[in-house]
Formats: structure tokens, sequence, C-alpha cells
């Protein structure tokens, strides 16, 4: 009942002016709602690694160095160690920025988390290449099709391969690498690329109704009769 | 000879007299305000706009550059100058009003030497909130229609008519997965993306999740869903014991295999590939919004062996998937799943609906294509193209916007 009178309401908030402002109020319980959740999330995260250390169970020395790292921010972040009063209430010693320069929190987030996150996402390069190298095979036309223009637009996007076909006279530069490229984005993936949002769009709006309309209550754990 | 000097004088005289006429004609006229102002509120809107009409003179036109329009809470008198607009527009509707407040505006017509006009000032306007937005009428239109549809199909399915649904190999692969996993002893990884539960995806990668828990439980198969926020954590719960307690398997639930991990992207990713080298799930589905963890996360999900499904609504990671993964949902596909899973007529319905709304979209475009096309062939000069070209702006700055 909830969910459906809640979605109701968004849906008619969105074309009745007077009542636009449920849906900003709705958004607003949302963020209470899942800012409570932090805690719950928090207390999951304890009880999960403090298990698996207490059992000794496999990988029980990467739950210690979760745990161990969790109550360090934690505690180093919630009492504001090190960081000095604001200047505008300099009596009030916890009214200073938590992520001030050179506070202990400021250090984790620079020197631990930022480096971590980076090492990360560099990943994705060699992944990338490793999916690039096992997918582009061309083992039937289709696959042909997708090898052939991978190249295309890989190829266009570097230097060498805008070197490579430079000497191809203005009346054809649109077979110039680069200007390929441009076309098969431009023509070709966006045209895809719409179609699939087309389809999403709609899939979207029929869950939406499904879920409004009670019709899929499956994600709530009942519906089964 | 005294005569023709006086003679002379004279026609000097008349010359100056002329020149001075003519130069305060050409003062007066390029200093005139803007006429017939008319001011009205914005209909069916938020409140928050007004119409401006004018005239300016159509010999006086050549003489203004522009027109000033300033404006003032009534009562106040501190004009503010609002907007400034070329002396071709005769009317402008003013946005970022406050609804029911009084409002006076005044025109001033400025030359290209930047000589400004008499003012003229506007009768008090009040912006007024209507009871409909009318920039989304249409889509209002093609929303009741859309969603009548869908509702339409599905009482038509609950009158017990067969619908055909064509196969999607992926979904036909669940049961596939999760008896690999059941074969090979170890678990199966259910991912529902990285959103929160107020992310559509999310919901629909917890009811395919509703589904595989359920053919999970009657395999005796262990499912392990890591999140990414905890309200994602405890809807999981909910899905995975109602689905073990509908396969008659309540005492098979474990609540400690649904777990928060960190809401950092990465962090998320970090510990989710961990457990996926250490503990070697057989099957793996990603189901919801992914970002640029989905490669990592089907990579890794590659270098141990796993079965991998997946499916997300996100353009930008259906190719990553589609290289990594053995069967990927492609967007609507993946809004289907469940329906498609379950087999219930009344979810059946709601995807013959929605083909309804593709044949609107189909339309559209179609009919939008012909007249874009014959608009430019033939050039906005002829009626036909005029036409075509003015339905073209039409369609796509008023229905579409």
């Amino acid at each position: 009942m909830i969910t459906g009178f809640g979605g109701f309401i968004l849906v008619v908030a969105y074309f009745i002016p007077a009542t636009q402002g449920w849906s900003e109020v709705a958004t607003i319980w949302f963020d209470i709602l899942a800012s409570i959740a932090f805690i719950l999330g928090g207390g999951n995260l304890l009880k999960i690694h403090l298990k698996k250390v207490s059992d000794q169970s496999a990988g029980w020395a990467y739950s210690l160095i979760t745990v161990a790292a969790f109550l360090i921010t934690l505690f180093v972040g919630l009492f504001k160690i090190g960081v000095h009063p604001s200047v505008i209430y300099p009596n009030y010693a916890w009214s200073g920025e938590y992520r001030e320069l050179g506070s202990p929190f400021w250090w984790l987030f620079e020197y631990a988390f930022k480096p971590l996150t980076a090492t990360m996402f560099s990943m994705l390069a060699f992944y990338i290449a490793s999916a690039a190298f096992r997918a582009f095979r061309a083992k039937n036309i289709e696959a042909i099709l997708l090898l052939v223009t991978a190249f295309i637009i890989l190829l266009g996007r570097t230097f060498a391969g805008v070197f490579l076909t430079s000497w191809l006279p203005d009346v054809v530069s649109g077979l110039r690498i680069e200007n390929l490229t441009i076309y098969i984005m431009s023509v070709f993936n966006t045209a895809g690329n719409r179609a699939i949002m087309i389809g999403i769009a709609l899939g979207v709006a029929s869950t939406s109704l499904k879920v409004i309309l009670g019709v899929d209550r499956s994600y709530l754990g009942s519906g089964e009769e | 000879m005294k005569a023709d000097r006086i003679l002379k004088h004279k026609y000097i005289f008349s010359i100056i007299r002329v020149a001075i006429f003519v130069l305060t004609l050409l003062q007066a006229i390029s200093l005139s305000p803007p006429t017939n102002l008319k001011v009205s509120d914005h209909p069916w809107d938020h409140g928050d706009k007004i119409d401006l009409i004018w005239n300016i003179p159509y010999d006086i036109l050549p003489f203004v550059k522009e027109v000033h329009i300033y404006s003032s809470i009534s009562g106040k008198n501190d004009f503010q100058l609002t907007t400034i607009v070329p002396s071709h527009n005769t009317s402008i509707t003013i946005d970022k009003l406050t609804n029911g407040t009084d409002y006076i505006f005044q025109l001033v017509s400025v030359g290209y030497s930047g000589e400004h006009s008499a003012v003229e000032t506007s009768e008090i306007a009040t912006p007024e909130m209507q009871l409909f937005d009318g920039n989304r009428f249409w889509l209002s239109i093609i929303v009741f229609l859309f969603c009548g549809s869908v509702v339409y199909w599905i009482n038509h399915a609950r009158k017990g008519k067969p619908l055909k649904i064509r196969k999607i190999a992926g979904l036909e692969a669940v049961d596939e997965a999760v008896g690999r996993a059941t074969e090979m002893g170890r678990s199966v990884l259910f991912i529902p993306g990285i959103q929160d539960m107020n992310e559509i995806q999310t919901i629909a990668g917890l009811t395919v999740l509703s589904r595989v828990a359920k053919v999970a439980a009657e395999y005796d198969a262990k499912v392990e869903v890591p999140t990414r926020t905890s309200l994602v954590m405890t809807a999981a719960r909910e899905t995975i014991q109602a689905s073990f307690l509908a396969a008659g398997r309540p005492d098979a639930y474990n609540q400690d295999l649904i777990y928060y991990v960190t809401d950092e992207q990465f962090g998320y990713v970090a510990a989710v590939q961990g457990m996926m080298v250490r503990d070697k799930p057989a099957a793996c589905f990603y189901m919801g919004a992914f970002f640029a963890e989905s490669l990592l996360l089907a990579e890794t999900g590659n270098t141990i062996g796993a079965i991998q499904l997946a499916g997300t609504a996100m353009p930008a990671q259906l190719p990553f998937f589609v290289a990594a993964c053995d069967y990927t949902l492609i967007g609507e596909e993946f809004f289907a799943a469940s329906a498609y899973l379950s087999g219930e007529a009344d979810q059946l319905g709601s995807l013959k609906g929605q083909d309804f709304g593709k044949i609107i979209v189909g339309v559209g475009i179609i009919f939008g294509v012909i007249l874009s096309t014959i608009a430019s062939a033939i050039g906005a000069e002829s009626a036909l193209g005029s036409a075509c070209q003015t339905s073209v702006d039409y369609l796509t700055n008023v229905i579409l916007k």
C-alpha cells in the first residue's frame, strides 16, 4: 500500500504544480531512511567480520583488517581527532572542518583511500585489454563486423591511426580513419544506443507500473500464493 | 542684388528649418516607446510566468535596436532590468516569478546610438498556479495511453488467454547456472547492482533474485548476495527468505549470506573480487545498475571460470557485459526477466502492454523521419515543405519536449 500510494502521489505530483512539493518531501524521507540505514549497515559489517575473526574461518585476516580500518576511520572522523577549532567558534573543540588539511582523517583520505581507489580504477585498463583479446575473434560474420569496427574505432583515436590515413586526398577525406570513427560513433553507435534507451525507458515505465499496482511484489518477498 | 541676397538667405533658412525638422522627427521617431503593451498570466504553468505582448510602430522599427524590459513588485517601485530582447520580438514570457505576487513591467525602446525612449508601463499582473502543467500535456497523454495499454493487457491475460513471449537465452540459462553451482558444490553469487532501493534497476534486480533464490532453494544451492547499501541488504534478505519459504526450504535460509559491504564503489568491488577469487562461486549473476565496476567483476568471474549472467539498463556498461559474460540481458529484457521467469499471466500481460509503447514510438519515428525528409528535400519555401517543417518543429519542440 505504501509503495502504491507513494508511487501514485509522485506521478500525480509531476503533472500537478500544486503538489510538486510532495515529491521533494518524499525524496527527503528516503534520504532520512537511507541515513538511518547506515547504522544498520555498519552494525551488520561489524557482526559479519567479527564472527569471521572469532571463528577463524578462511580469510579471517582480511576481516580483521576491515574491522580495524572501519573502527579507526570511524573514531578519527567522528571525534575530529587532530582538527583545530573553527576561527568563528574558537571555544568549541569540534567546530572545525572534519577534513581539515593535515588532520588524520584527511591523511587517511589522501594517502590511503585515494590511492586504493585509483589502483582499482586503473585495473580497468588491463581488464579491457584482456576482454578485447578474448571477445574480438573472427568466428562468424557478426564477430568479424565487430572486430573490424572495434579496430577502426581504437585506431582512429590514436595519432598513429590518423597518421596512417592522412595521405588520403580531400575528395575521399571521409575514408580517413578519424572521420570514419566519428561517422561510426555519431550514426551507427548513436542509433543503437537510442534504440536500447527506448527499450529501457519502456521497461522502466512498465516495471514501475507493475510495482505501483502491486502486480509484482517479489522484491518485497511476497507474491507467492 | 539686395533682393537676391535676401532670397538666398531665405533659401538657406528654409533648408536649415527643414533639416532641424527632420532631425527632430528622427529623434522623436527613435525614442518612441513600445505601444499596446498587454500583460497576462501564462496559462497552465506553476504560477511563475507572465506573458508580455507589445507593438513597435512599423515606421519606428528601423530605428529601434532592442527593447529593455524592467520589472518590479507592485508597490515597491524598484524596477530592475529583467531582460533585453531584439526589436523584432513583440512578445516574451517572463519566468522565475513568485506565485500570487503582483508585478508591474516597464518597456523602453533603445536606439542604435544608445538613446532611450520614454517608458511604457504595464498594468499589474499576477502569476497564478494552474491545476495542470501545460508543458507536460502531451507527456500525460502518452503516459495515459501506455499505462492504459499495460492495464488492459494485464486484464486480458487474467482472463486466461495465452500470450506468446519470445525466448530469452539468458533467462533460459538461470536453471542451468544454478544447477551447475549445485553440481560443483559451490555457491551462487548474485549482485543486485550498486544503486540504492530508489533505483528501478535495483528493484528489477531483486525481482530476478527472488526467482533465482527459489531455484537455488529447490536445488539446495547457496546464494550469496553482497550489497552496496544496507537498504538493499534488508530488502534482499526479505526476498530470499520468502523465496526459500515458497520453495519449502525455510531451514536452508541463512541471512548471513546476504551482507552489507561498503557504500564506496571501488571498496565494494575490491571486496567482491576478493570473495570471488577465494570462494570461487560457480555462477555469477549481475542484475542491476552498474558503472565502472562492471568489467572488473565480469573479468574476475571469467578468471575463476564461473558461468555469468548479466542484466543492466546502463547502455555504457552493456558492451562490457556482452564481451565478458556468457549471457546478457539487454535493456528491456532485464525488466522483462521477472515476468518471464515467473510465467504469471499478470506479468506477461504487462509485457504485451509494453509493446504498445513500442508501437507508439515506432509510429512517431517513422512519421517524423518522413516529414523531416520531405522538408529537407523540398525545402521550406514550398507550401508542402513548410507544412512538413512546421509539423516536425511541433513534434520536436512541443510533443517530444
